[in-house]
């Protein structure tokens, strides 16, 4: 029989808050993960705005309790807006030493140390690399410590169900959720829930993981808490009415894909090979073969992007996906579709780098690969995600660009939009316009090259098609027929109009909005991809305390929006914060001779909210 | 699309595009090409139907010479296109054309794994021994010691055997021919066309410019007839002018050996009977060089097996009944949710 939580009536005083971070920190086999998103999805229901960062190690199993190996999940949750995981720790759990310190020193001054004293074992601390026991030394006098041996009280509270001391101490982590429950005030019954339906055949798992939350729940109600140890509360957030779910931005594409393919009436096939961060999209589109979707993983990178060509020549949608390294073994690859002129989305998870560089940490150092990174003169589209939930608009609007305009489009995402999950209110499926691809079937006068004299895309053909026999490849093409053409002219030709159907483009996307502030004012503060949240919410602090500042954020790299140049020009300054060292700030610079201004950081994590301020407060003052 | 009156019988000269052919004169590429023309037209394909997908190289010009569908891509890489290609739209017959540099060197990886999916296609490698469009350097099926501008001094790795490749990638159909044999190749592309899977057919192919002559030393007219043997399932494995040679195992070896019918009480019962399912046959005989043993050619290998295409639709088709399909409302909406008032 499940154990199911009881709500209690509680006298408990609350204090009130406004927003908290909060961190989950253990080793890679704690089931941070997990924990972590159980917290978010209590969080949701409870009706705050949040937002999440699973940071987790490279390796799947590194060494117990070794620093390299702790596996950590951050949500930040308020009464307000939340735009980013958050600055600074309110509380940080830690589930053993080498949790506590690797992530110490990002917990706020005063912040709240949950630790599980029952993993600080002589051995432990040695494998964590500390001298001393930090919480009998005065190391930590900076926060509040909440020490519970959290270990025993598990092992206790999940005895009944007869598992193994291992298996026992597998539960802690439901056990520090329940403490967490109890101290905001969540209601434990979905996570009770989600439980018995994922441990459905084995019974006493999860009656023990139950118990294990309710134990820590119950640790909260009735043990006398240290005086600085309070429950709170969070209120919900004013957020826009609607129907809401998370999601993370490997859903949010592999959906976008599926919808676009929808939209464009066409058949989706998937190709990929694994890569970190880049594979939870190749999971989530392989559970959709009910929705006409079908996965080919590949033997190689390459063999991936050539696979998704060959999909698009016999005319359903070939897509693509990688991280960076991956992405330039496509190269050659998304040459050959540029000048045969198919459909290809390739969807670019960033990752750190160069080569191998940190895959499981955050970056946006490939927008150069993306809009330059080819042999010879070959524009392409690129787009770039904001958000986990952005990335349904985007893959859609990849779809749309690709089909319309018969080109690759590259979309940018990263590893911290694939992995974070934010509510997103759903959208109505209805409300998107249907683009529905067209295909030649008339041979009367038909060329493989013949163009459409708006949006300059050739021809879709799809082999099968009686009386349309041709042959095309990638060896340049004479202007309509698409025979093999070595003639200067030609040549010079089909270039300028490979440039000028990408260059067109930007008449078929929306002009660029500013996200907040005026349209003209001192400083412009220009952003694409996952620095959206810390942007918008140093630029909303600073704009509160009265400064002129705006924030731009770019959907589109590549054509970049008509009326970019202008709106750039009418600020005093403009400061481009990017996770590379530089990169949309040239392009910016390149293209509109702006005195645009970088901010780089390159160190795998987000932007803080206060990094951007400080800078942007630097430019205003100076 | 539905045609109620039978197709006109088309000739080879219906599948001859308005292109010129521009391989050098003499090149073993046209008598492939005339002999693929002929076979699709004796075996009455349809033109629109047809696809030929090609790589780089000598041989990945032939598609522009197919009045059929053609894509020329990018170097060793046809096999995944087609691929691609046959996942999208399993009822077009593809024809896939390589070469040894383009699908054993730059390739090897995609053909290795479009023959293990056993992707219902045709391969057609043609062998040179030779880099011909790079103008003539060595390639991964060339013999030691080949001179070519980038080994002055003789090359000195090991060659690749297309064939026992083939074989060890888990193809299931494995054929060879030579481009002077135009009363051979047609049948074995025939036989290729017919299996359901991935036909891989080895074409020995002479490269007048950089490769003169290298298959000398068993297409010449003088020796050929003891230097090849052509494999016929369920026929014994007998070569020579005078017929009167044979494969036969080795007493106590898992080898072969040649052995003279008549001569030291050895009679055709003592000859194996070729025996094209069994894979070590097969492997054994795409293992055979002169001047030990001939060469052999005919179909080596055919025993087929489920298809790429044909295993991945069925998965899905029992997915889709598992999970009748949603609308994408429905699936934006699966999962845990909540209203905001």
């Amino acid at each position: 029989m499940a154990v199911t939580a009881e709500e209690i009536q509680e006298d408990v005083p609350r204090s009130v808050l406004e927003s908290a971070v909060i961190r989950f920190a253990g080793d890679s086999g704690d089931g941070m993960q997990l924990t972590g998103s159980q917290f978010t999805l209590a969080t949701a229901l409870a009706g705050n705005d949040l937002a999440t960062f699973p940071d987790f190690p490279a390796e799947i199993r590194a060494p117990v309790g070794t620093t390299f190996g702790v596996s950590a999940f951050q949500i930040n949750f308020g009464a307000r807006g939340i735009r980013t995981s958050g600055d600074a720790l309110d509380v940080l759990v830690a589930m053993n030493p080498a949790a506590l310190k690797s992530n110490v020193d990002d917990v706020r001054p005063g912040g709240l140390l949950i630790i599980d004293a029952g993993a600080f074992s002589k051995r432990n601390l040695d494998k964590a690399g500390f001298a001393e026991n930090p919480l009998t030394d005065d190391s930590l006098e900076k926060y509040k410590v909440l020490e519970v041996d959290m270990s025993r009280l598990t092992v206790e509270a999940v005895k009944e169900f007869g598992l193994s001391t291992k298996d026992s101490l597998r539960c802690k982590n439901m056990w520090a959720l329940g403490l967490i429950y109890w101290m905001y005030g969540r209601k434990r019954q979905p996570s009770i829930d989600w439980l018995n339906n994922k441990f459905k055949k084995l019974p006493d798992v999860a009656s023990a993981n139950i118990a294990a939350i309710n134990a820590g729940h119950a640790f909260g109600e009735t043990a006398e808490m240290p005086a600085e140890v309070s429950a709170y509360i969070v209120p919900a957030a004013d957020i826009e009415p609607g129907l809401y779910r998370t999601v993370t931005g490997a859903e949010a594409i592999a959906w976008g894909l599926v919808s676009g393919s929808q939209l464009a009436d066409l058949d989706m096939v998937f190709c990929s090979y694994p890569i970190t961060p880049a594979s939870s999209v190749l999971h989530e589109l392989a559970n959709m073969k009910h929705y006409d979707v079908q996965t080919f993983q590949a033997e190689d990178e390459i063999s991936a992007a050539c696979a998704a060509i060959g999909v698009s020549y016999g005319g359903s949608l070939g897509v693509t996906s990688s991280s960076g390294p991956g992405v330039a073994l496509k190269t050659e690859a998304m040459g050959l579709a540029i000048s045969i002129e198919l459909p290809l989305v390739i969807v670019n998870s960033q990752r750190a780098g160069p080569s191998t560089g940190m895959p499981t940490k955050t970056e946006q150092s490939d927008l150069y690969q993306a809009v330059y990174g080819r042999n010879a003169d070959s524009p392409l589209v690129v787009l770039a995600a904001r958000s986990p939930g952005d990335c349904f608009d985007v893959a859609i609007e990849s779809v749309r660009l690709s089909t319309k305009y018969m080109t690759p489009v590259i979309l940018l995402t990263d590893g911290y939009i694939a992995n974070a999950s934010e509510p997103w209110l759903i959208p109505d499926f209805d409300d998107y316009e249907p683009f529905p691809a067209t295909f030649r079937d008339n041979p009367e006068d038909f060329h493989p090259y013949i163009r459409d004299s708006e949006t300059l895309g050739r021809v879709w053909v799809k082999p099968g098609t009686p009386g349309l026999e041709h042959r095309v490849g990638g060896i340049e093409k004479s202007y309509d027929s698409g025979h093999i053409s070595y003639d200067p002219d030609n040549h010079q030709k089909m270039t300028d109009i490979r440039a000028a159907k990408i260059k067109g483009i930007a008449n078929d996307i929306p002009l660029q909005e500013v996200d907040q502030g005026n349209e003209s004012g001192r400083v412009a503060v220009v952003g694409w991809g996952s620095t959206y949240g810390p942007i918008s919410r140093a630029v909303s602090v600073l704009r509160d305390k009265g400064e002129d500042v705006s924030h731009i954020h770019l959907r589109y790299i590549n054509p970049l929006p008509r009326n970019l140049g202008e709106l750039l020009k009418g600020f005093d300054k403009v400061v481009v914060p990017e996770m590379n060292t530089g990169q949309l700030v040239t392009l910016l610079r390149s293209e509109y001779l702006v005195p645009a201004e970088g901010l780089n950081k390159v160190n795998g994590q987000p932007f803080k909210i206060a990094e951007i301020e400080n800078a942007v407060r630097a430019r205003l003052e100076s | 699309m539905n045609i109620a009156t039978p197709p006109e019988k088309l000739t080879a000269k219906d599948f001859t595009s308005d292109q010129e052919v521009r391989w050098c004169p003499g090149c073993g590429d046209y008598a492939i090409l005339k002999s693929v023309r002929g076979t699709l037209a004796d075996l009455g394909v349809e033109r629109h139907n047809t696809v030929f997908i090609s790589g780089i190289g000598c041989a990945a010009r032939f598609p522009y010479y197919m009045e059929t569908y053609g894509f020329h891509t990018i170097h060793g890489r046809a096999p995944s296109i087609a691929t691609g290609l046959k996942i999208a739209n399993p009822d077009l017959d593809i024809w896939v054309i390589s070469g040894d540099g383009d699908a054993l060197s730059i390739g090897g990886n995609h053909l290795l794994h479009l023959l293990r999916r056993n992707v219902n296609l045709q391969f057609l490698l043609f062998n040179n021994e030779i880099y011909g469009l790079t103008k003539g350097q060595y390639s991964p099926t060339s013999r030691p010691g080949t001179r070519s501008p980038s080994t002055p001094l003789g090359s000195v790795d090991n060659p690749v055997s297309a064939a026992s490749f083939a074989l060890g990638s888990g193809a299931r159909f494995v054929a060879r021919s030579i481009d002077t044999l135009q009363k051979h190749m047609p049948p074995v592309l025939k036989r290729a066309h017919q299996h359901t899977g991935a036909s891989f057919v080895e074409i020995f192919q002479n490269c007048i410019v950089y490769n003169d002559g290298v298959f000398g030393r068993f297409t010449d007219k003088a020796i050929a007839a003891d230097a090849q043997i052509d494999v016929v399932h369920s026929e014994p494995l007998v070569f020579g002018k005078e017929r009167n040679k044979g494969l036969r195992m080795k007493p106590g070896t898992m080898e072969l050996e040649v052995v003279t019918i008549g001569e030291g009480g050895i009679s055709m019962d003592d000859v194996l009977v070729h025996d094209e399912t069994n894979r070590t046959l097969a492997a054994m005989l795409a293992a055979m060089e002169p001047p030990a043993f001939p060469v052999a050619i005919g179909v080596l290998y055919c025993n087929p097996g489920p298809t790429y295409v044909d295993s991945m639709r069925e998965q899905a088709a029992v997915a889709k009944n598992a999970a009748p399909k949603a609308n994408m409302n429905d699936l934006l909406r699966g999962g845990h949710t909540w209203q905001i008032d």
